[in-house]
């Protein structure tokens, strides 16, 4: 038999029982769309924390005291302003070293109030951090020199305290001390779910008055190019460790952050694509079923077409072909249906949702695999049936 | 020329959950190209048996059974339907057409299998339908037709391939008595005027009477 017939007697087949073909289709068109809208949104969320990653700043250097292992508790910082001037040395460019020693506090303006994170930081931070002021001036090297009470607040912050009015000039009270607002941040926006316009930077000098330490919780620097960090790095975490014998520092950089959290989202989307993958399982063991189905109601029919010439290949190749039509229209409809949930997710929610033309190829090869898999049986048994029992079924 | 079909000593058993029940037990049999032979016999006689043997859907358990110059023992599965699609032509009695299927293409279902091109195909289906006298109603579905014009569409398919034998199981079966002369007349017409041999298979005294020679069967033995 010619292959464009048994197409032609697979269509007609399909055609001859709409309602069953289509509630079979369903469950491939389930399938497929769930694993392409479940992979679109892990690959969503994955570019969006590399895109935040990076937005950071380029080459970036981190170091903190401890080990950085996940799953280790974080370690008490030992590192003081003194170690922080032994690094800039080693840098030799006191605007590429920002340091962070971060505390909650409840920031107060007249009656509204938020708690929120309160960092004393360097005057440098606008330069190795991507960061830019929305209204007023950032922090300078004689607010941080002199322990000035001066305050720049992130977004939401601002928001809190201020509404539509400009907070710059205006008074705020940090942990009961009074601050002078000198800028607002441009908003961030939120990324999963955390709030980065939360936040509000005070000199590093006057924290520690406020908070009563002299520790300094990790020091970043931004290294003048990318092939440099490593050596950096190196020098940096050998000069704290001679400074601290008994205390251990690592240097992380973007990439290896980058690193570590694409792993975990990649897990992240291979888990989807595995739930996902399951439904398209019981797609298909839902078309092998409607085959098997359709084979003992057609038993008369093979009969006859065995009869009349048909040899056991070509009735095993007609059942095969309905099967792959089956769950390749399915698939098709499903890859449909999943980018249009993809986009309306993206659309609609915090969700970043990304589709991949691997995830379309991905769940299309798969539901026609899935058609031959579950098809073989049913088409097998049609094409071993005996055609004298076959004739004689009612 | 040679015998469309012959049997020599041919024994079928089934096995039937562990028993062995015998549904032939022994038949030699020459269907000669052109003849016209009946096979009668009571239910459960083994005709319908000897004609599934005759037509290649099946194969003895014992004896040789050569058609169209084959020995059916030693053909594979393929090798069979082939042989089917070439040699031989099957009317039933419950006509057997595909549903939501034309005349046309019913009659071109065997050609089909036989590789030929769509247009081939219904001409060869088109000029059979004629000879039937179906000539008008190709576009028709079974649903459409009479049992009679259901049953020519039937023959026509069976002859469309020009087959050595033609094997009719009690194919007036599910016809009026006048339809089913009619339908007789057509075959006998066929038989006499193309040369295929053709085997009715039959419980009917009257239908088995118009052949040219008559085989009695009886508990799986051909009785004198």
């Amino acid at each position: 038999m010619r292959v464009g017939e048994a197409w032609r007697v697979a269509i007609d087949a399909l055609r001859a029982n709409r309602l069953r073909s289509g509630l079979t289709m369903l469950g491939v068109v389930i399938g497929v769309a769930a694993v392409v809208v479940l992979v679109a949104i892990g690959t969503g969320a994955k570019q969006e924390v590399e895109r935040q990653v990076e937005g950071l700043g380029s080459n970036l250097l981190i170091v903190v005291p401890g080990r950085v292992d996940f799953g280790s508790a974080p370690a008490v910082s030992r590192l003081s302003l003194s170690d922080v001037d032994a690094v800039t040395r080693i840098v030799g460019d006191r605007s590429r070293v920002a340091v962070t020693v971060s505390s909650g506090e409840t920031v107060r303006a007249g009656t509204a109030s938020r708690f929120t994170s309160v960092l004393g930081v360097l005057e440098t931070t606008p330069q190795v951090f991507v960061r830019s002021l929305a209204r007023g001036s950032y922090l300078t090297r004689s607010d941080v020199d002199t322990s000035r009470r001066v305050a720049v607040l992130g977004s939401s912050v601002a928001r809190t305290l201020f509404g539509e009015r400009d907070p710059v000039g205006q008074q705020v009270s940090i942990a009961g001390v009074r601050f002078r607002v000198v800028g607002v941040f441009t908003p961030l926006g939120q990324s999963l779910g955390v709030d980065r316009d939360d936040e509000v930077h005070i000199p590093v000098t006057t924290a520690h008055r406020l908070l009563g330490t002299n520790r300094v919780d990790g020091i970043a620097i931004k290294a003048p190019d990318r092939d440099r960090i490593a050596t950096l790095a190196d020098r940096i975490v050998a000069e704290l460790s001679r400074r601290h014998p008994d205390t251990e520092f690592s240097a992380v950089t973007q990439e290896q952050i980058l690193g570590v959290l694409g792993d975990i989202l990649g897990v992240l989307t291979g888990v989807l694509a595995a739930i996902a993958g399951i439904s398209l399982l019981v797609g298909g063991v839902g078309v092998s079923n409607i085959m098997l189905v359709s084979v003992r109601e057609r038993t008369r029919e093979i009969g006859l077409r065995k009869a009349v010439g048909a040899r056991p290949r070509d009735i095993g190749v007609q059942f095969l072909l309905e099967a792959v039509l089956l769950t390749t229209l399915g698939g098709v409809s499903g890859m449909v249906l999943g980018v249009v949930a993809a986009l309306v997710v993206g659309a609609l929610s915090p969700v970043p949702a990304a589709i991949t033309w691997w995830s379309l190829a991905l769940a299309f090869g798969v539901s026609a695999a899935v058609g031959i898999a579950f098809g073989v049986v049913p088409a097998q048994r049609a094409g071993r049936l005996d055609p004298v029992e076959a004739l004689r079924s009612e | 020329m040679t015998a469309a079909a012959e049997a020599h000593d041919i024994t079928r058993t089934y096995d039937l959950g562990g028993i062995s029940v015998p549904a032939l037990r022994g038949v030699s049999l020459t269907v000669e190209a052109g003849d016209y032979l009946a096979i009668v016999g009571p239910s459960g006689s083994g005709k319908s048996t000897l004609m599934h043997l005759l037509g290649a859907l099946d194969r003895p358990t014992s004896g040789r059974l050569v058609i169209g110059g084959r020995e059916v023992a030693r053909l594979s599965a393929p090798e069979m339907a082939r042989l089917r699609n070439e040699t031989v032509g099957f009317v039933f009695q419950s006509f057997h057409l595909l549903p939501r299927t034309t005349a046309l293409d019913n009659v071109a279902l065997p050609l089909v299998y036989r590789g030929l091109g769509s247009a081939a195909r219904r001409r060869a289906a088109a000029a059979m339908l004629d000879r039937v006298g179906l000539g008008h109603r190709v576009k028709h579905r079974p649903n459409q037709l009479s049992g009679g014009e259901q049953q020519r569409v039937a023959i026509a398919r069976a002859l469309v391939t020009e087959p050595a034998v033609l094997l009719a199981d009690e194919p007036t079966g599910n016809l009026d008595t006048a339809t089913g002369v009619a339908v007789l007349s057509l075959l006998e017409a066929l038989n006499a005027e193309s040369g295929v041999a053709l085997v009715l298979v039959t419980h009917d005294r009257e239908v088995a009477a118009r052949a040219r020679r008559q085989i009695t069967m009886r508990d799986g033995v051909i009785v004198p």
